[in-house]
């Protein structure tokens, strides 16, 4: 290997690793604040990254239909779960949130989509889009069911994974697709030679991550989210709504994931299901986080690009097998040093 | 009409179905799927409604039995009927291995490390050159049976669901047995296991090498009725769908995993034929109807189909006692002066916290010691040192003269000594009599193997008699059919000290045993425990009711921040002033000295 293989390989694992953070830290985020092992987070950067392709090309993508059908079922269950005590201003406000709130982007979207928005207007409508389905996820899937036990609701979001993945077929079809670069350019630093879209990954994880501290070590909704995630009830007997802060982490979680949707889209073809992989190869990064911390979990998602880049260039047919098999010392290490609650049951 | 009826209806159906006129073939396909399917569930209700080890990643195991027989009887001309075994006993080596590496996460962290090994072998599937790659192996010659080759499905179906019902049958044995006690006691947690003699871990690998199995016999039989395979059916998406079958259908319940399988692979058929017509478009349909129904079922009745099932055909309520049986050898008691045990300068630190500092008592043959101190003074910590739950910091433990600091539970239990807990750890969903005798399960020898061929009904019955026996005794041999967790809290205690019992202890350790009791139940308790000792068993409880306590010990410890202060009889500890002050404060001591 020279030098400059050696460099575009590193490079690689930086940007790949880049995205995995994003992932990683929505994973930690949601699981702090809910215990939901989210498997389905994958599916928003499918989702990011086809809206954001679709957007480029002028083409109204499924994601505005996928949208409003997530508005109507957390409507409909909102109004069925508060069926005896129904008000006209209950109903008003659910309704402007959850269904006029969905068609008003919708109809943003395709009178603007057919002009083909450059990539700052495509990747705000992508994000805007996006984040809105977690918190109605939450409310039509997990909100009914927030007190079950860890294992119920990872096979929940598993199974909840598997109807995305085939809604995300429906619409957006069985083709791959992938946006062209968000900056062309090249720069060349000191024997690095750098492209303009992996200091834009750089820049906007990095950025990113430095909001996300900053929301949380600022911010009261940061530190309501903090506080729920440390203890639940806790949280819930000095009158913080978890239920809220629920719905707060999963619209950080599917915001977080359409960003890493919209910068992965130029990086490689998204298909209707590629999410999936991507997601788990976050989930890695979280695990080695224990699932709580944030720096670890980032400094283990560009770990985790690391073994994948090195991996695809010496033994690439296997890179996914090393990748995955890459888990299994971390959860034994894992299992072991986390002082295991033993009166979990069901 | 009763159950077992039921039953007898279900299997001639099943006889009759292929032969009935009319039947179409594609209904005895889906039956031989819906087979193939049962035969991977009914592993995965012992493995995960049972066991509460949750897996996706069964595929694979599917995956190992299928190619093992496609390898051996394509390349080398190998007779299915012996590439069977062969198929397990590559499926059961890489049960072991897997089972040895993730069946030590805890929690939430083995299904992720199932997920994790069921992608990566299914990748595996894909890259050897050896077995085909993607294109996998065509060819596979069909099973035969006396010359005769089964190469429709009709023929192949028989082969298919005696497969299922003899699984199903062994399953529901093994469940109503020693080991199957033991399996469904690990929900709970593995302390109540271990401190009854049983090595949670190697029971977890026997479930999790049982479900690998027969989820290798359905990929065997699978490799012969499709006669050519690939790696697509063995991969993650399809441990999914076995997982889902075992959930929907009910994942306590065997019949649940039929019942869950038959549901999935009837709707996946309906609906990959029906929704395309109906949108008019191609697409993954039956994925999102799925999702959303395993969502829903979750949400509202997390228990699955088959118990819904059940309300509908009541169970025959009376249950007899267990019979009479020969009784169990007890052991040998141990000689009646001296210390049985004795604590020798234990400590035990939490990082920087000292719970329990430098302690040393003894408990005598024969004698009922008492364990006294505030809250938070260390008694259920030391209890926890006593019984290996966790290690000692400094110090030693000896029981009737061997030192037993650092042993596991289990191997402590071994030795005779039992305990209850302070928090109540019994199965709630298990009778009593269950429950109990779960404390006799070393008394016992039938293992796993002779469960599932019911050859362990005498070994059965000493148990049961047994645990019958020790119900009797604390009183609540009314209530010995009845589901533990069904009994007010006082009752639990009882009936974990019954559990605690039926392993012959010759030293009984009792954490807050009066707790919740009423009177009249607590001078029962006394009478009890008062009658034990005369019959030469050593007991050290833990209590906070100090007129039980002082009535009922002969001597008594007493600790405070993790130090013991006092010690002596009744009469003695009382009138302590150290005893006093941590008690009732410095003024209450002025007091009383005055």
């Amino acid at each position: 290997m020279d030098a400059t293989i050696f460099s575009f390989l590193l490079q690689d694992a930086a940007t790949n690793g880049a995205i995995y953070a994003l992932l990683a830290l929505a994973l930690v985020l949601v699981f702090a604040v809910t215990r939901i092992l989210f498997i389905p987070q994958g599916e928003f950067v499918a989702f990011g990254a086809l809206t954001y392709a679709m957007l480029e090309i002028g083409v109204v993508p499924g994601t505005v239909w996928l949208l409003l059908c997530f508005g109507l079922a957390a409507f409909a269950v909102e109004m069925y779960s508060s069926r005896r005590a129904m008000t006209a201003r209950k109903v008003a406000l659910e309704a402007a949130s959850k269904v006029l709130l969905p068609a008003a982007i919708a109809v943003a979207v395709i009178l603007i989509a057919p002009s083909k928005p450059g990539p700052l207007l495509a990747s705000l409508l992508t994000v805007v889009m996006v984040a809105p389905m977690g918190p109605y996820l939450y409310r039509f899937a997990f909100q009914p069911m927030a007190e079950a036990s860890i294992l119920v609701l990872f096979i929940a979001a598993v199974a909840i994974h598997l109807a995305l993945t085939g809604l995300s077929l429906v619409f957006f079809g069985p083709e791959g697709l992938r946006a062209s670069p968000l900056s062309g350019d090249m720069f060349e630093i000191g024997p690095l030679l750098v492209t303009g879209q992996s200091l834009s990954v750089y820049a906007l994880a990095i950025g990113l991550m430095g909001g996300l501290y900053l929301f949380f070590s600022r911010t009261l909704w940061g530190k309501a989210l903090a506080a729920t995630a440390v203890n639940r009830l806790g949280a819930r007997l000095v009158g913080i709504p978890t239920t809220l802060s629920g719905k707060v982490a999963f619209t950080l979680a599917a915001a977080m994931g359409a960003v890493s949707g919209v910068l992965l889209a130029p990086m490689t073809t998204v298909y209707y299901d590629t999410g999936f992989i991507i997601g788990l190869k976050g989930f890695i990064a979280a695990i080695i986080g224990g699932l709580v911390s944030f720096p670890l979990a980032a400094a283990a998602a560009l770990g985790v690009g690391l073994v994948e880049a090195f991996a695809s260039f010496y033994a690439s047919p296997f890179k996914e097998i090393i990748v995955f098999m890459l888990i299994i010392p971390v959860l034994i290490w894992r299992s072991l040093v986390t002082h295991h609650v033993e009166d979990e049951e069901e | 009409m009763e159950r077992k009826h039921l039953l007898l209806v279900f299997l001639l159906v099943l006889a009759a179905l292929p032969m009935a006129p009319g039947m179409p073939v594609f209904a005895i396909t889906l039956m031989n799927y819906i087979g193939l399917g049962a035969l991977v569930a009914i592993g995965l209700v012992l493995l995960t409604g049972v066991g509460g080890l949750t897996s996706f990643g069964q595929a694979a195991f599917t995956g190992f039995g299928a190619y093992t027989t496609a390898y051996l009887t394509t390349v080398y001309g190998a007779s299915p009927w012996l590439t069977l075994p062969a198929g397990m006993a590559v499926t059961a080596a890489s049960a072991v291995v897997l089972g040895l590496v993730t069946l030590r996460l805890s929690g939430h962290y083995l299904p992720l490390g199932t997920i994790a090994w069921g992608l990566s072998l299914y990748y595996l599937f894909g890259q050897l050159e050896f077995i085909g790659g993607h294109d996998g192996i065509g060819a596979i010659p069909p099973l035969t049976v006396f010359g005769y080759p089964l190469m429709d499905e009709r023929s192949i179906y028989y082969v298919i669901w005696l497969c299922v019902i003899v699984a199903a049958l062994m399953t529901i044995n093994l469940l109503d047995s020693r080991m199957g006690r033991a399996i469904r006691s690990l929900r709970g947690g593995a302390v109540v296991a271990e401190s009854f003699g049983i090595d949670a871990g190697r029971v977890k690998l026997a479930v999790f090498v049982y479900a690998a199995l027969l989820a290798a016999v359905s990929g065997w039989l699978y490799a012969h009725l499709q006669r050519a395979i690939s790696p697509a059916p063995f991969g993650i998406y399809a441990g999914i769908e076995y997982l889902f079958m075992a959930v929907l259908g009910g994942a306590g319940h065997v019949w649940g995993a039929v019942l869950g399988a038959g549901f999935v692979v009837l709707l996946k058929d309906g609906l990959q034929r029906v929704l395309p017509q109906l949108l008019g478009m191609q697409g993954n349909y039956e994925a999102i109807v799925f999702g959303t129904l395993i969502v829903l079922l979750l949400q509202r009745t997390p228990q699955g189909l088959w118990p819904l099932l059940l309300r509908l055909v009541p169970e025959r309520r009376e249950r007899p006692r267990p019979a009479a049986a020969a009784a169990l050898p007890r052991r040998a008691a141990p000689p009646p002066d001296g210390a049985i045990l004795s604590v020798d300068g234990v400590s035990k630190n939490f990082g920087g916290l000292i719970a329990v500092n430098d302690v040393t008592f003894a408990v005598r043959a024969g004698e009922i010691a008492g364990l006294i101190g505030p809250n938070g003074a260390g008694k259920s910590t030391l209890f926890n040192l006593m019984t290996g739950v966790s290690p000692l910091s400094a110090g030693q433990v000896h029981f009737a003269g061997r030192p037993i600091g650092g042993k596991p539970s289990r191997a402590i239990a071994a030795l005779g000594v039992a305990r209850t807990f302070q928090h109540v750890k019994l199965r709630p969903d298990m009778t009593v009599l269950e429950n109990v005798a779960l404390g006799a399960h070393l008394r016992g020898k039938a293992g796993m193997l002779r469960a599932l061929a019911r050859l362990d009904r005498a070994d059965e019955a000493r148990l049961l008699h047994e645990a019958a026996r020790q119900i009797e005794r604390v009183g609540l041999g009314e209530v010995m059919h009845r589901p533990a967790g069904s009994l007010a809290l006082g009752q639990q205690r009882i009936v974990e000290i019954a559990r605690a019992l039926s392993l012959d202890p010759a030293l009984l350790l009792l954490d807050e045993p009066a707790a919740g009791l009423r009177h009249l139940e607590k001078e029962k308790l006394a009478d009890l425990l008062r009658t034990l000792r005369d019959e030469g068993m050593s007991i050290l409880l833990v209590e906070h009711d100090m007129s039980f306590v002082m009535g009922l010990t002969d001597r008594i410890v007493v600790l405070d921040f993790g130090t013991k202060i006092a010690e002596g009889s009744p009469a003695a500890v009382r009138r302590d002033p150290a005893v006093i002050e941590a008690y009732l404060g410095g003024v209450a001591h002025e007091i009383a000295v005055n």
